[in-house]
């Protein structure tokens, strides 16, 4: 789960992080409010929606007086902002945070990731900040530090001194340095995040430290045992689509395709994607309706599919191992005769009962085509799908 | 011959008297599986499944000399279940628990390093199908029937897709030695290259199918060490060809978010590395006879 950024400077500071002074603003009045109470002649205008690269979007703007700030606000709210991150269908800002601006001599790549290979906390940094850090894996590889976090003990001091000597920081700022390295450390432990990032970290004119910008991602599933982090979730920044399906149980990433998928299990998901590309299709969907699908949950996953005004072909594949294909088949012929089902529908059952399962399709008397194996249903859903829309 | 788990297999059931657990219990007894007890803290000294009911793994390792476990107790409690089976001197582990946190996984991994390499305790999962050695054992929540046994071993990530796999290869009459699910996690107990290992050195064995997907470095440091290391043939699958970058796809652990994590680049590594690269998920049965004609 990903929060704003005015959230993870919240969590942070907590931790000892510096940050400047700042606050957040639903509405322009709020915004140029904010700048007499933050005080100082310099504000930054920053879009809090779930993405980087917001300054290139146009996110982030800095201003000189309360009515830059009012109108910069005014700008970007209700504003959809499309990044390399979100896609082209963009985000939409709903709230602003309204910062100090600071004199900035240098800035620092900060981050602290879950390393899968090693499998434990890395730290990684570069004293060529304010790049994104894949540009800087290809630009500036030497710039990049790194240090391993030994999971027993968590991160040390030594290794917090190592870092910022390595970052090429002066000695009056090394122990500002240390406790930043540390914070963020220990609030990704105790939070269960997969991930803080702070790019950049900036030492100003004045020799201080300043976190500018802040992002954490946290593990979903550890989120029972962090109900204050779960209540920062931003539903106005996930795809309206996925959040109604992991409403419900479902697990769905709407893509750009024509044939809507349910399947069952991640991997067979994505094998029965591509076996879709391979037989000259694109899928609407993932979609894994998961081990015990009863009717019910296939006719959410159905309505679901639906939803998506691009599919125009649905390809049904259940291995069923845990279930039935009978009452997965049940719940098929459910599913169709509620929704009065206008697209081509194929419908490929194996496994458990598989029989039974394809009776009950056979017999129902709706113009269901039956597949038998994989090759077979992705072939028939793209045919299906070029009879239906002439493609 | 099979690996990890054969007709010597002694299993007990961690969250054995829950209600995954008890419905799978049975399915695996049913499938000829020795389950010799079962762990439920609180428990102890009651009946399951005309089984014992053990508080501790300890106590039933005494009691039953276990040897194998595998674990349905939920996620907040998984890892300190792993932790506990590892200590109580199991030495085969599948965890099908899905959701546990990645820092717990750091720390059963940190924590199984304690033990010295010859009583370590082999785990995989968590969040997967579990293993099956057709014929002899099965340790999972996999229809046993659609398994046949045979010369071919199986390691994947996902469950129903390896289901797939072990169906088409019935189908043509291809069996498999073992199949083992090494689940969806971004970190997991074992990985690729510590199966691949094993059903190199068994005699069975006569090739091996790796079902991998996008996401981590696993695939491609399989692929690289089969190159250098295995006589057996390999023959790979990657799925998740059409998955955008940075959106997860259902495993945890699916997810493409560095370099080498797509599925195009781990296909093209892996045929750098002499993988034989199965084209599409419905042709692992022609791929897999092919290649066993020219080893037999």
């Amino acid at each position: 789960m990903d929060i704003h950024e005015y959230q993870a400077k919240e969590i942070l500071s907590g931790y000892g992080v510096p940050f400047g002074a700042g606050g957040l603003a639903y509405s322009p009045e709020q915004a140029s409010y904010r700048c007499t109470e933050i005080g100082g002649e310099v504000w930054v205008v920053k879009a809090q929606i779930h993405s980087g690269a917001r300054g290139k979007a146009g996110g982030i703007k800095v201003c000189k007086t309360e009515d830059e700030v009012w109108a910069a606000a005014d700008e970007l709210l209700g504003k959809k902002l499309i990044t390399h991150q979100t896609g082209p269908q963009g985000k939409v800002c709903h709230r602003l945070y309204i910062e100090e601006g600071c004199n900035i001599d240098r800035e620092i790549y900060l981050a602290f990731v879950l390393d899968r290979a090693a499998e434990r906390v890395t730290v990684v940094a570069s004293a060529e900040g304010g790049m994104e850090i894949e540009q800087l894996a290809v630009e500036k590889p030497e710039s990049i530090v790194k240090i391993s976090v030994e999971p027993a003990v968590g991160m040390q001091a030594f290794q917090a001194r190592e870092l910022a000597f390595a970052l090429g920081l002066e000695k009056s700022q090394i122990n500002q340095a240390v406790t930043t390295f540390l914070g963020c450390y220990r609030a990704m432990r105790d939070l269960d995040a997969n991930m803080v990032e702070i790019n950049p970290l900036v030492v100003t004119k004045e020799g201080k430290i300043i976190a500018v910008d802040a992002k954490m991602s946290f593990d979903d599933n550890a989120l029972f045992r962090h109900p204050n982090i779960s209540e920062l979730r931003d539903k106005s920044q996930e795809d309206p689509r996925e959040m109604r399906a992991s409403d419900r149980g479902l697990n769905y990433v709407g893509l750009d395709g024509n044939i809507g998928c349910i399947i069952n299990g991640a991997g067979l998901a994505m094998a029965s994607m591509d076996m879709i590309m391979h037989a000259g299709g694109k899928p609407a969907n993932f979609l894994d309706i998961g081990g015990g699908a009863s009717a019910e949950r296939t006719a959410k996953a159905f309505n679901l599919v639906l939803s998506d005004d691009k599919v125009e072909c649905i390809l049904v594949n259940i291995f069923a191992g845990i279930n039935r294909c009978d009452w997965i088949a049940e719940g098929v012929v459910q599913a169709v005769k509620q929704i009065e089902l206008k697209v081509p529908l194929v419908v490929r059952l194996s496994g458990t009962n598989v029989e039974a399962g394809r009776k009950i399709i056979k017999d129902s008397g709706l113009p269901i085509i039956s597949a038998d194996t994989l090759q077979e249903a992705a072939d028939k859903a793209v045919a299906a799908w070029k009879e239906a829309t002439g493609k | 011959m099979s690996i990890l788990l054969d007709e010597n297999s002694k299993v007990i059931v961690q969250g054995f008297t829950g209600q995954i657990g008890t419905f799978h219990a049975t399915e695996m007894i049913e499938y000829g599986t020795n389950i010799v007890g079962g762990v439920t803290p609180g428990k102890g000294g009651t009946k399951h499944l005309e089984r014992p009911v053990f508080n501790t793994v300890k106590e039933a390792v005494e009691a039953t000399g276990a040897n194998a476990s595998i674990i349905f107790v939920p996620p907040p409690f998984a890892a300190d279940s792993i932790m506990e089976a590892a200590d109580g001197g199991i030495k085969f582990c599948v965890a099908i628990t899905d959701g546990i946190p990645s820092q717990d996984m750091i720390r059963v991994k940190r924590y199984m390093r304690r033990y010295r390499e010859e009583d370590k305790m082999v785990l995989t999962g968590p969040n997967c199908a579990g293993s099956i050695s057709p014929g002899k054992c099965m340790m999972g929540i996999m229809p046993g029937h659609i398994y046949m046994p045979g010369p071919v071993g199986v390691v994947g990530r996902s469950g129903t897709l390896g289901y797939e796999a072990a169906a088409q290869m019935k189908e043509v009459g291809i069996g498999i030695s073992s199949s083992i699910g090494i689940g969806g996690d971004p970190i997991n107990g074992t990985g690729f290259v510590d199966h691949l290992q094993y059903f190199e050195e068994d005699p069975d064995t006569k090739a091996v199918i790796m079902i991998g997907e996008i996401g981590g470095p696993q695939e491609v440091a399989a692929a690289q060490w089969a190159k250098d290391n295995m006589s057996k043939p390999v023959i790979g699958y990657i799925a998740g060809l059409t998955a955008p970058k940075g959106t997860r796809m259902g495993h945890a652990g699916a997810i493409i978010s560095a370099v080498g994590d797509s599925a195009a680049e781990k296909v093209e590594i892996l045929q750098e590395c002499g993988v034989h690269v199965v084209p599409n998920p419905a042709s692992f049965a022609p791929v897999v006879k092919e290649v066993l004609a020219k080893v037999s």
